[in-house]
């Protein structure tokens, strides 16, 4: 293109901005020139900030996000102090309060709010602006004006006992005014506070000594002769002097400048999903000002989102993008008090599961919301430990402990971990790889806002994973709560932006078959090395036989079927399937492992037989002298089947476990899936070769049946198997479990191991389709299965004929 | 493969050959076996990732690794040799 198109932004608050960040990220600025219009005349900050600015916690200058210097580098031209006064849609201009035309051909609408003064006689001067001492709490200006006025102030009435009255409140007091919140509501925070919340939440206010009227309404402001505030007068005639009010009733969307345009208006600007203006193609409203299926959303993170779409949307590079809806979770930013609400703050429905505990004394209220079995809500005053895994619940709709009490504590658990704030800067966070939480602290400080880029850069959480949730809690608390939305973390691998789903089906239709030529055709540069085998693995389930192999992609240990040990040398496991061996085997094993002079040999928590210290040249040697397949010891793959004697000589046996786990390894060996896969059978409920804690687990009892376990685990991670179903034959042990493993490699995401997978999908979704077959999906998962295994071949075969000159080399 | 009685690593890519030292200063990870993706190849032990043109870790400041030219001459690999130097930072125990 020539020409770029003009895209002009009205606003340039923390909607516009962001929206013009991610615009960019999409390669918006070969797309469009840029202009953006912002009432303030500074660049763009953190409005959230401002609370902290108020009490003393930060300064003015430390919270802004983008300096002009950053419109500058990023060619983008800002007119701040400039406001937008007309729209004309039709001539695709607008008029700027300079006098100066500017046309455009695609617009954003991110005009925002401004803090609303209720009709309170005496609160606004005729002229329509705040009397002398009254204050909105909106902006920079208002909250250099509000320390300005306070020092020479003594009291403070704040009218509204919201989130910002609470913030503006505490802000105050810490400014040396004595503070007084009027709210007309029954309860402070009613918008996310039930009525015994409300309660707990306004004596822990008092114990901070902010005075708090409730159910108080203001009839009128009493003015000075000099024209300043003296006071408050409520609808009881009381009185209360002071010389200060601020006005935190709520606010309201700047519409006017859309509505004189002509667009829908409702509450705010009517947007479709794409976030665009009802039936305009070019003009797009993002934050405060838009209303989205009926919401308009007053915090940040739902503006984060549909941010995203927006810009997917305009730069073209997802023509699909479509904004749903978010779900709104609030923190109050009140030192010395904890309070994080989320989603419903009541239960609606009859069956709605509503659990509660209340400590007043303490002042520590907790509640949460559960409706089929989702959390939909909850709220946490006084005590935030669960915050973390709370949110990630809410957010990603994951399935809840059966337990529901547990959502609120810790149950058995050894005594609950210190918090964050506790920990040492010298506090190891991560065991495998030795980081500290001074360490990932001094990482956010640079600038890193995700799991991922924390990762990258500390290597934290990259050894077994088992720490993650740690590092996270570590990220929020390094990051004040300012996480950024990693939308990379939905895709199969960072460098190809496309969920897993998709990314199958784009690889089926372009017919791409190696993996070189999926990142030519999709991706970017491959910046992680970890990207490769997560495509090898993808393909070679989506194409079986017809997978183009590129020895390169692939870890060293798939390359020569061995895994990789400390010094270089590898380990070889011949497969055992079901742990049963023969005395010829064990003369075999044993001859090898004295002709190639082997330092160790290893039972394998698997019962297998383990050879340590073989020489890469030697492997080939090894397997021919073996004669035995490859146990597949080493990839992300169906590994083996634990089994107990079984009914053929236990005493207690119900279930031939030996013979069904050998069937099953045979059946399924080496198969590739997103992790490692340990299987277990059991032949009897005493549960000796572990089932329960496996990948898949079987378990015979009375009546010659089987209960399948799914999603164990016993390393790195504990968890109990979920009961799947329980079968009549073996053979429908044998399609059930063949099934699950399917959805499991389709579905799992690349290291995903089933314990998570379990957590992530829930156990009735994954029942509906393996055991039910509510979809009608069984029979192809069932044909996919089948043509993989069919492309099954021993690697060790390799040994004979080297696939190139230097595989063993 | 050995030159000068140092065992080095050689790499042939999409966009030319490189050579290094073989061995990988974290933990004496065999580099070779190593996935070379965006110019880098990642250590099979403890995935430290280095530059195959400038031997520099992208994951731990404190590692460097040397790095050798390579040409190739009638169908034969040819690495300079003389420039041997060894990296700038030592080896961690």
């Amino acid at each position: 293109m020539s020409e770029r198109d003009k895209l002009v932004v009205i606003g340039n608050g923390m909607a516009g901005a962001r929206t013009v960040e991610e615009i960019l990220e999409r390669g918006g600025r070969d797309i469009f020139e840029i202009t953006v219009f912002g009432d303030e005349p500074h660049g763009n900050y953190n409005r959230i900030s401002l609370s902290n600015v108020l009490a003393g916690l930060e300064e003015p200058g430390a919270i802004f996000l983008n300096p002009l210097d950053w419109y500058e580098e990023n060619a983008v031209t800002l007119h701040a102090g400039v406001r937008v006064t007309r729209i004309d849609r039709f001539a695709r201009e607008v008029t700027a309060d300079d006098g100066t035309l500017h046309r455009y051909d695609k617009l954003i609408i991110a005009t925002g709010s401004r803090s609303f003064f209720p009709p309170i006689p005496g609160l606004l001067e005729d002229d329509g602006r705040p009397r002398r001492g009254v204050f909105g709490f909106r902006n920079i200006a208002d909250t250099e004006q509000m320390l300005d006025w306070a020092r020479g102030a003594t009291r403070v009435a704040v009218i509204g006992g919201g989130l910002l009255g609470l913030e503006a409140a505490r802000g105050l007091l810490e400014r040396g005014l004595e503070a007084h919140i009027v709210h007309r509501g029954s309860r402070l925070m009613n918008m996310q506070l039930d009525g015994q919340a409300g309660a707990i939440l306004r004596r822990g206010v008092e114990d901070l000594g902010i005075h708090v009227h409730i159910g108080t309404s203001t009839a009128r402001v009493l003015v000075a002769d000099n024209g300043r505030v003296a006071g408050l007068q409520f609808g009881d005639d009381s009185k209360l002097e002071c010389d200060m009010v601020v006005a935190t009733a709520g606010i309201r969307p700047n519409v006017e400048l859309a509505a004189r345009a002509g667009l829908t208006v409702e509450r705010a600007i009517v947007v479709d999903d794409a976030m665009r203006a009802q039936d305009e193609d070019d003009i797009y409203v993002v934050g405060e000002c838009a209303q989205h299926r009926g919401q308009v959303y007053g915090l940040v993170a739902p503006l984060w989102e549909q941010a995203v779409v927006l810009a997917a949307h305009l730069t073209g590079a997802d023509p699909k993008a479509a904004y749903h809806g978010s779900k709104v979770a609030t923190k109050l930013k009140v030192s010395g008090i904890d309070l994080a609400t989320m989603g419903l703050v009541e239960p609606e429905h009859d069956d709605d599961e509503f659990i509660q505990y209340a400590e007043p004394k303490r002042r520590v209220y907790t509640a949460v919301i559960v409706r089929d079995g989702k959390l939909v809500g909850a709220t946490l005053l006084g005590d935030v430990s669960k915050v973390s895994f709370l949110m990630q619940a809410f957010d990603r709709g994951m399935v809840l402990p059966e337990e529901r009490r547990s959502l609120l504590f810790d149950l058995g658990a050894p005594a609950a971990a210190a918090s964050v704030d506790e920990l040492g800067d010298d506090a190891q966070v991560c065991n495998c790889n030795g980081v500290t939480k001074g360490a990932i602290r001094a990482c956010v400080d640079g600038g890193a806002r995700t799991l991922r880029a924390v990762m990258a850069a500390t290597r934290a959480g990259s050894g077994c994973g088992s720490c993650k949730g740690q590092v996270l809690e570590v990220l929020e608390w390094a990051a004040g709560g300012q996480l950024e939305q990693d939308p990379v973390a939905d895709y199969y691998v960072p460098s190809i932006p496309l969920p897993k789903a998709e990314l199958m089906s784009i690889v089926r239709a372009q017919g791409l078959r190696s993996v070189s030529a999926v990142i030519a055709a999709l991706g970017t540069e491959t910046g992680d090395a970890k990207a490769k085998p997560a495509l090898v693995s993808l393909l070679k389930m989506v194409w079986g036989r017809e997978y183009e192999d590129e020895r390169d992609a692939r870890f060293i240990n798939d390359r020569v079927h061995a895994n990789i040990q400390k010094d270089g040398t590898f380990s070889v496991v011949p497969r055992i399937a079901g742990g049963v061996t023969t005395s010829a085997q064990l003369r075999r094993l044993a001859d090898v492992a004295d002709r190639y002079d082997l330092p160790m040999i290893k039972i394998t928590g698997g019962q297998r037989i383990d050879l340590l210290g073989v020489r890469k040249r030697d492997l080939p040697a090894v397997w021919r002298e073996l004669d035995m397949p490859s146990g597949h010891a080493y990839g992300k793959s169906f590994r083996t089947v634990k089994t107990c004697v079984g009914s053929d000589f236990c005493r207690f046996g119900l279930g031939d476990s030996t013979a069904l786990g050998i069937r099953i390894e045979e059946r399924f060996a080496g198969l590739e899936s997103p992790a490692k896969l340990k299987l277990g059978v059991a032949g009897c409920p005493r549960n000796c070769s572990e089932a329960m804690v496996k990948d898949v687990g079987l378990v015979a009892v009375e009546g010659a049946r089987w209960e399948i376990y799914v999603g164990g685990a016993a390393g790195a991670h504990v968890r109990k198997g979920d009961l799947l179903c329980t079968v009549d034959t073996a053979d429908e042990a044998v399609l059930r479990v063949g099934r699950f493993i399917q959805y499991y490699r389709e579905t799992a995401r690349w290291l995903e191991r089933t314990y998570a997978f379990m957590d992530r999908i829930g156990l009735d979704a994954v029942r509906a389709v393996v055991v039910e077959d509510r979809d009608g999906d069984g029979e192809r998962l069932d044909a996919a299965l089948e043509h993989s295994l069919a492309a099954y071949q021993d690697p060790w075969l390799e040994g004979r004929q080297p696939v190139t000159a230097n595989q063993f080399t | 493969m050995e030159v000068d009685g140092r065992q080095l690593a050689v790499f042939r890519t999409r966009q030319g050959w490189y050579a290094i030292d073989q061995s990988c200063p974290h933990r004496g990870g065999p580099l070779a076996d190593g996935i070379v993706a965006d110019g880098c190849v990642t250590c099979p032990l403890h995935d430290r990732r280095f530059d195959l043109t400038t031997g520099r870790c992208g994951n731990d400041d404190e590692l460097r690794v040397a790095t050798y030219r390579v040409e190739i001459r009638e169908d034969l690999v040819w690495v300079e040799a003389s420039g041997l130097r060894r990296p700038r930072c030592p080896a961690r125990a």
